[in-house]
């Protein structure tokens, strides 16, 4: 507020001064800027204030600036890394000498950080953490705050889903630590831990945050950093702060993104023509002509058919200031979001209010965060992608009649067949599946600084995060989907609620004696979790008689209860200790097994406070820290009371006829009566570096994880218990990778600053453990399911091996690279070559080996032009629709015609080779998400507002091996793609 | 203004701290029974019981599928009535199926190994079942019934749900020791949770399984008086009279007589003939006579991709009609193989009822198992009453009609094998006149199907019962009863995984214990061969 004054004077007396100024000769003004200790600055920025004058020193650290006219100025001089100082000049005729001594700028190092349960300074840091402000986010058209940070962080990849309106991400630090329990990391927004579980009505959890909302997302990611979270945090914490309103004027800022979207790239399928040749060979190959008699004569591009050009709007606009002394921010946004699928259409509008208020003598603060969301959508039915890319392009679109809404079908015996995919178009036009969900978000939180001992603070957090989503869906009566049922109508609606409450002193001392600094953070925390719905029934498309089918009603509720304790202590600025320690008590565990402690301890050492780089030029920064700490895990999906004897009631439709009437089945479910936590200790070392004041900053960490007691869903001994399968502590997992980070502040002139960001990321997970018994299977336990038939699984849990690697078998080619159909290694050396099961073995895997995050931006003068890449190695993708329908099999269906996948114009395949290593294919990729250009028109209407305009491409490019839609599909089975479309976004940012 | 502020918010924060604390207490489920809940409450004891007859019918919690009983496979694949036909006619001259479902050729084909997922699917659900039966037994033994305050009528109805658990569990441990030999064995007195059940030898399961019919004879309803679906001594007596007549099989001794004891005690027990055969297995076969012990099924109450929805739905397609089946639309799945269909003398179903073959547009050789035109369709099961109405679903997904586990032809042709096997307590005049019953019935009423003595003779009881009780699931038991299974001379179309048909090995006369049990429980020993 203060330095608004000062602007507003300053300028107002340069405007005073021109008449003055205007008639007289000109000067120069002349100087050497140098550091703190008397060397010269190249590069650095001198202007004079509220003019156009400005230069850059020299290599000897000189500058002049010439034409000025006689009159009295500010003069600046600012570096990066170093507080930007002004002086005072009256400028006459002739030169005037001025020359600055730069003080270095610790404000990077003093830099407050939201950690767990209060704020650290940076410099204090002994974990691994990094924040992104809102500053450095990714631009363009972002829907969701996982994306704002995507690529930018190493250790954490962010894939989309897909290209659904609202889609969400799925998020691994670290390539994550549990097998089947949540890889999730846990979320925090304003002190609010918000849950993974996804609400009925909603693509998303976290799409119902506004992302313009968000001020800054801080990544925990070693053991000293999460530790203090406890459970839930084994694999990381992203911490999410809104921005918050300053006790100053009002001020209000419009943004405004209206974008355009569309499909670059279709799944490759053979064309109509192409199709029309093969159909027709292979009648006369095997003289039935059963299957081309089939054949149309329309020419049919499906993928065309159900994808379009989509436009979405978003808009936000907010207020912040402070009335009274009580600062405030609010801000409303609506999205207005078209799929390129067509009928997917996302409507959000979402509002957030912040107010701080300090009472008592600034004694007490209190914050008050508070969000909702209000979001519509209509989701449209994805089984169009798989129809499109199956359905017969010799077929039309509409049939000619009106049967079915008008849309061809295949038909059999009067009726749909339904063996045979359904027209893609029919799908989307004739389903309306819609989903509104409310959520509202937020905290109070006091801060209470004891009178009588100023060094020690209370604080407390109440928050809560609750949602209620609602939908129905229905199809019409001519609809082919629905034919035999006549249409159907459902509703549905589910609620989750979840709050926390926290309790905690906070006593932070120096003591000069001893050259110390203490803090000291000691707590109580409650978290409790609830989903529930209602029971749900089944209508005809009249949306009144009842289909006397039912889900049944549920409601599920966990807590977790926790006291934690932090110390951080400083020794001579130079060497830091934090040691943190939780336990936590889950209601998912026995009142025996309930509790689990988790302790961590980090030692850094910041190596340039020591003497004999005190004085270094080149080394602004240099910390070494090591960390070891055990993290919890007991989040395992809709599994609430896996220790406890229970039975569960079956619905309406699992009723037993007993005598003239049916019985509602109870049915005992399996339980593990001994459930424990499962835990990951983790060990990092890291280094934090900062040359040049600064223009090169970054980090380089080592971690290993090791998981024990691993949450998994395991078959057990049959007989044993009351199912084949039990969620219960077995085996252990082991991961290791690097990171590497820099950020470097390429050119800094007058003119131009270029900013470039570089990470990259090595991560490898190894099952090492999977028995009860010690005796380690050899069989793989099959995961991952693919089309092509029921039951089939291409990857698997193996010890040794990463989770989810694929389980093939070894493609044989002839002389010219083409593969023999059905010809397999014999790695068992049974003496028969074809894809049995024990000839299968493990190649590959889905996760990347590394990943990286590659974005530069460039200010000149008023402009600005930035991208972002990222890049994925060594992740391998399982190109699931050329292996189910890459053989001519695929049309060999009774009574309809299925289009194939344009492998099959390679591999000739008559029958499937679903198991075949050939589509096992690398999904290495670089791609650009986003590339960015702008213009400031900095003030405008008489200095009335600010004005901002930015053109985006986001999706620009993708470069890949990759035969198959997209190589970025989570989990490696590229199947029926939602597909991420390029965005052209126009923007602007309008502020008074 | 500003105290009045803050007071408000010392309030609320109060309220907030006490909704906190009063949450903070031990969590029980909220829909959810404890098992203590359960048990004393006596009104639970039979929906539990409906959970144990519905692991055979059903895949889960919802229908048709949603909340699955087990797990490692497809929810709709893993029924237990599903996977028992797979076990027991797709490995036989009965079917053959076209899908690319994982390893399901290798059934036919018979070069399954210890990694069929089938293979593995059906031993789960008869340990799922056993693990049930046995739950349910543990809690309703006397001192529990009673500590629950279990008396008078609900007690003597306690005891009968008990028999029953018993007789389910006895018949599941039957497939176990008939499918996969030397089991895991496992009872109401051995705890749940971390333990290894230890593999018994098939003869001593075998006598486990004796015992236990035979000591709930006393708590078993009386033959016919049972609720519809629910077992009686009947039931009981037909699983003893199985037994006996395969007890050369299990046990090294041929049990004949005993099978001929139980036989007797059906037939005098008052069921009759169905008088068309086509009628057993349409969705009003519930009002049949015949029908000793059904597994039930219902379009509306009972839903599931198993059971009776895979045995109407897989076998259609091609140019037949699914209107015609009660159904929306056919699987096209299975077929028959050329030496079933050779079983028949006239395949028209003109004179001999029970040739049930749909022929139009399908090839009587099998070049390509994985094509649904080669082989003949089977129309026998189907969604439509005896007066031609479709099932209750209207979506035509999920049929009524119920399946025949054990019904009265079946009996007459043991009681006739049996004394032809040479045991004692009946005679071949009455063996000849219960295989000519069948027979009539077969042929409509009209006795021009009814042989002489002569004729009565061990391969045509092999044959009448393939002809009888066609997709019924006894063929492969049958067939390895009669040597015919691996290494007899009998060989149909792509046994061996050869087109013409081959022998293979004997060991296959047993399933393997699958890897995946053998991986868990260091108890268990695989059998021979695999």
């Amino acid at each position: 507020m203060r330095i608004f004054y000062l602007k507003k004077y300053l300028l107002l007396s340069a405007l005073l001064l021109i008449p003055y100024l205007v008639f007289a000769q000109t000067g120069s003004i002349t100087g050497k800027v140098t550091d703190e200790n008397k060397m010269p600055i190249p590069g650095a920025t001198v202007t004079v204030v509220g003019s156009s004058l400005s230069t850059a020193t020299g290599n000897n650290g000189e500058y002049t600036i010439t034409g000025v006219k006689p009159g009295k100025y500010t003069v600046e001089a600012k570096f990066i890394g170093y507080i930007t100082t002004q002086s005072i000049v009256m400028v006459s005729s002739g030169n005037v000498p001025v020359n600055f001594n730069l003080k270095p700028d610790s404000k990077g190092l003093n830099e407050v950080v939201v950690i767990g349960y209060g704020t650290a300074r940076k410099k204090d840091l002994t974990g691994s953490v990094t924040t992104i402000t809102s500053k450095d986010f990714n631009q363009g058209p972002i829907t969701t705050p996982e994306q704002l940070i995507q690529g930018k962080v190493a250790g954490v990849q962010i894939t989309s889903n897909g290209g659904a309106p609202g889609s969400g991400s799925t998020i691994r630090i670290r390539g994550g630590a549990s097998l089947n329990a949540s890889n999730d990391p846990l979320i925090v927004i304003d002190g609010v831990p918000v849950s993974n579980n996804t609400i009925a009505g909603a693509s998303n959890p976290l799409s119902s945050i506004n992302p313009d909302d968000i001020e800054s997302e801080t990544i925990l990611k070693d053991a000293s950093a999460t530790a203090i979270f406890g459970s839930r945090a084994s694999n990381g914490v992203i911490i999410i702060t809104t921005k918050k309103g300053k006790s100053a004027a009002l001020q209000v800022t419009f943004n405004s993104l209206n974008s355009l979207s569309n499909v670059t790239k279709e799944v490759p399928v053979l064309t109509a023509d192409q199709f029309r040749t093969l159909v027709k060979a292979d009648a006369a190959t095997t003289g039935s002509s059963t299957q081309s008699t089939l054949l149309g004569n329309a020419n049919t591009d499906w993928q065309k058919q159900i994808y379009r050009n989509a436009w979405a709007s978003d808009n936000d606009i907010s207020f912040s200031g402070g009335i009274k002394g009580l600062p405030y921010r609010l801000s409303l946004g609506y999205l207005d979001q078209d799929g390129v699928l067509k009928t997917s259409n996302l409507k959000r509008t979402s509002v957030a209010l912040n107010l701080n208020k300090d009472l008592l003598n600034n004694s007490l603060k209190i914050d008050l965060n508070l969000k909702g969301t209000y979001s519509q959508s209509r989701f449209a039915d994805q089984g169009a992608i798989g129809s499109a890319v199956n359905f017969d392009p010799t077929q039309p679109v509409y049939s000619g009649n009106s049967n079915y809404g008008g849309f061809y079908e295949w038909v059999s015996g009067g009726a749909p067949n339904t063996l045979a995919p359904r027209n893609p178009l029919g799908l989307l036009e004739e389903k309306w599946d819609l989903g509104a969900v409310k959520r509202s978000i937020g905290n109070i939180q006091f801060n209470y600084i004891f009178p009588f001992l100023k060094d020690l603070k209370a604080n407390v957090n109440f928050g809560y995060d609750a949602s209620h989503g609602q939908g129905s869906t229905s199809i019409p009566a001519t609809a082919a989907s629905a034919f035999a049922s006549k249409g159907s109508y459902d509703r549905y609606s589910q609620d989750n609620l979840n709050y926390v409450s926290d309790y905690y002193l906070n006593y932070v001392k120096d003591i000069k004696s001893i050259d110390s600094h203490i803090d000291l953070t000691a707590g109580y925390s409650y978290q409790y979790f609830q989903n529930s719905a209602p029971e749900q029934d089944f209508f005809a498309a009249d949306q009144v008689t009842s289909l006397n089918k039912q889900v049944v009603a549920y409601k599920n509720y966990y807590y977790i209860e926790s006291t934690f304790a932090r110390l951080n202590y400083t020794l001579a600025d130079k060497y830091l200790l934090t040691a943190t320690v939780r336990r936590d008590g889950s209601s998912r565990f026995s009142p025996e097994n309930r509790f689990g402690v988790f302790p961590s301890v980090s030692l850094a050492w910041r190596i340039n406070r020591e003497s004999f780089l005190k004085d270094s030029k080149v080394i602004s920064d240099l910390k070494l820290r090591a960390s070891y700490g055990k993290t919890g895990q007991q989040d395992i999906d809709r599994n609430y009371f896996p220790y406890l004897a229970r039975y569960t009631f079956g619905d309406n439709g699992s009723q037993y006829q007993f005598g003239n009437s049916f019985t509602t089945t109870l049915r005992p479910e399996g339980y593990d009566p001994n459930i424990k936590w499962e835990t990951t200790t983790t060990s990092n070392i890291g280094l934090d570096y900062g040359f040049l004041n600064g223009r090169i900053t970054g980090t380089i960490d080592y971690y290993s994880k090791k998981t024990k007691d691993l949450l998994a869903d395991i078959p057990v001994a049959d007989g044993s218990g009351l199912t084949n399968h039990l969620f219960t502590n077995v085996g252990n997992m082991e991961s290791k990778g690097a990171e590497f980070a820099v950020n470097v502040v390429a050119m800094s002139t007058k003119d131009v600053k270029w900013k470039i960001g570089y990470n990259v990321t090595y991560n490898e997970i190894t099952l090492t453990n999977l028995s009860k018994t010690g005796k380690n299977s050899t069989v793989p336990i099959g995961v991952g399911g693919i089309p092509g038939g029921v039951g089939n699984t291409i990857q698997a849990y193996l010890v040794g091996a990463t989770p989810n690697a694929f389980l093939v078998n070894k493609q044989v080619y002839d002389a010219n690279g083409k593969p023999l159909e059905g010809v397999y290694v014999d790695i068992n050396h049974n003496g028969v070559s074809d894809a049995g099961v024990a000839d299968r073995y493990i190649y590959k895997q889905p996760n990347p080996k590394f990943f990286m995050g590659f974005n530069s931006s460039v200010d000149y003068k008023k402009w600005t032009l930035g991208f972002s890449m990222r890049a994925n190695l060594g992740n391998y993708i399982y190109n699931a629709f050329a292996a189910s329908t890459g053989a001519t099999a695929g049309f060999k269906f009774p009574n309809y015609l299925g289009n194939l996948s344009s492998s099959v114009l390679n591999t000739n395949f008559k029958t499937y080779q679903l198991y075949s290593d050939y589509y096992v294919e690398n999904g290495s990729f670089l791609r650009m998400d986003n590339a960015n250009l702008s213009y400031n028109f900095g003030k405008i209407l008489k200095g009335k507002a600010r004005l901002r305009v930015t053109g985006n491409v986001s999706n620009v490019f993708v470069i890949t091996k990759y035969t198959g839609l997209d190589p970025e599909v989570q989990g490696g089975i590229d199947n029926n793609f939602y597909p991420r479309p390029r965005v052209f976004a126009f923007g602007l940012n309008l502020g008074f | 203004m500003r105290s009045t502020i803050f007071k408000r918010l010392a309030i609320v924060s109060f309220l907030l701290l006490t909704i906190v604390t009063s949450c903070k207490k031990d969590l029980t489920p909220a829909y959810d029974l404890t098992s203590v809940k359960v048990y004393a409450d006596f009104a639970n004891y039979k929906d539990v019981l409906a959970k144990l007859y519905a692991v055979y019918a059903l895949s889960g919690q919802q229908g048709p599928a949603g909340k699955p009983d087990i797990a490692g496979i497809d929810e709709g694949f893993s029924n237990y009535l599903r996977e028992y036909y797979n076990m027991q006619e797709l490995t036989t001259d009965e079917a053959i199926i076209a899908w690319n479902d994982g390893t399901i050729h290798d059934l036919h084909n018979m070069n399954w190994n210890a990694d069929n997922e089938f293979i593995r699917a059906m031993y789960d659900r008869i340990y799922y079942q056993i693990s049930l039966c046995n739950e349910f037994i543990r809690q309703t033994t006397d001192s529990k019934l009673a500590s629950n305050h279990i008396t008078g009528n609900n007690l003597v109805l306690a005891k009968q749900y008990r028999a029953e658990a018993r007789f389910l569990r006895a018949m599941s441990y039957w497939h176990a020791i008939d499918l996969y030999g030397n089991v895991p064995f496992v009872t109401e007195t051995d705890p749940i949770g971390a333990f290894f059940p230890p593999q018994k030898p098939r003869a001593t399961v075998f006598a486990y399984i004796e015992s236990e019919l035979k000591a709930i004879d006393g708590d078993l309803v009386a033959a016919r008086q049972n609720e519809y679906g629910r077992a009686d001594q009947a039931a009981e007596w037909m699983l003893l009279a199985k037994l006996y007549l395969n007890a050369q099989v299990y046990t090294g001794t041929d049990r004949s007589t005993d099978a001929i004891t139980y036989c007797n005690k059906i037939i005098t027990a008052g069921y009759t003939l169905e008088p068309h055969y086509a009628n057993l297995f349409l969705a009003d076969n519930n009002n049949s006579k015949e029908i000793i012990f059904p597994i039930t099924f219902d379009g509306i109450h009972t839903q599931g991709y198993g059971g009776m929805t895979y045995l109407v739905h897989a076998p259609v397609g091609g140019a037949e009609n699914p209107a015609s089946f009660g159904i929306n639309g056919g699987w096209s799945g299975i077929r028959t193989t050329k030496s079933f269909v050779s079983l028949f003398s006239d395949i028209s179903g003109s004179s001999d009822k029970r040739a049930l073959f749909f022929t139009t547009g399908q090839n009587l050789d099998i070049n390509d198992p994985y094509a649904f035109t080669d082989g003949y369709l089977i129309a026998k099961y189907k969604n439509v009453t005896s007066l031609g109405a479709a099932g209750s679903d209207p979506t035509g997904n999920f049929p009524d009609t119920d399946f025949p586990m054990f019904r009265l032809a079946d009996v007459y042709l043991m009681y006739a094998e049996a004394v032809l096997r040479g045991g004692s307590g009946g005679d071949l005049v009455t063996a000849l006149s219960y295989v000519n019953l069948v027979r009539t019935r077969a042929y409509d009423g009209s006795l021009t199907g009814n042989i002489t003595p002569t004729q009565l003779t061990l391969p045509f009881i092999l044959d009448e019962r393939g002809r009888e009780l066609q997709w019924e699931m006894h063929r492969r038991t049958d067939l390895i009863r009669f040597g015919q299974f691996t290494d007899g001379s009998y060989v149909w179309p792509w046994k061996g995984n050869v087109k013409a048909g081959t022998t293979v090995a004997n060991f296959r006369n047993v399933m393997p214990i699958p890897n995946t049990d053998l991986a868990n429980n260091p108890n268990l020993k695989q059998n021979t061969g695999y």
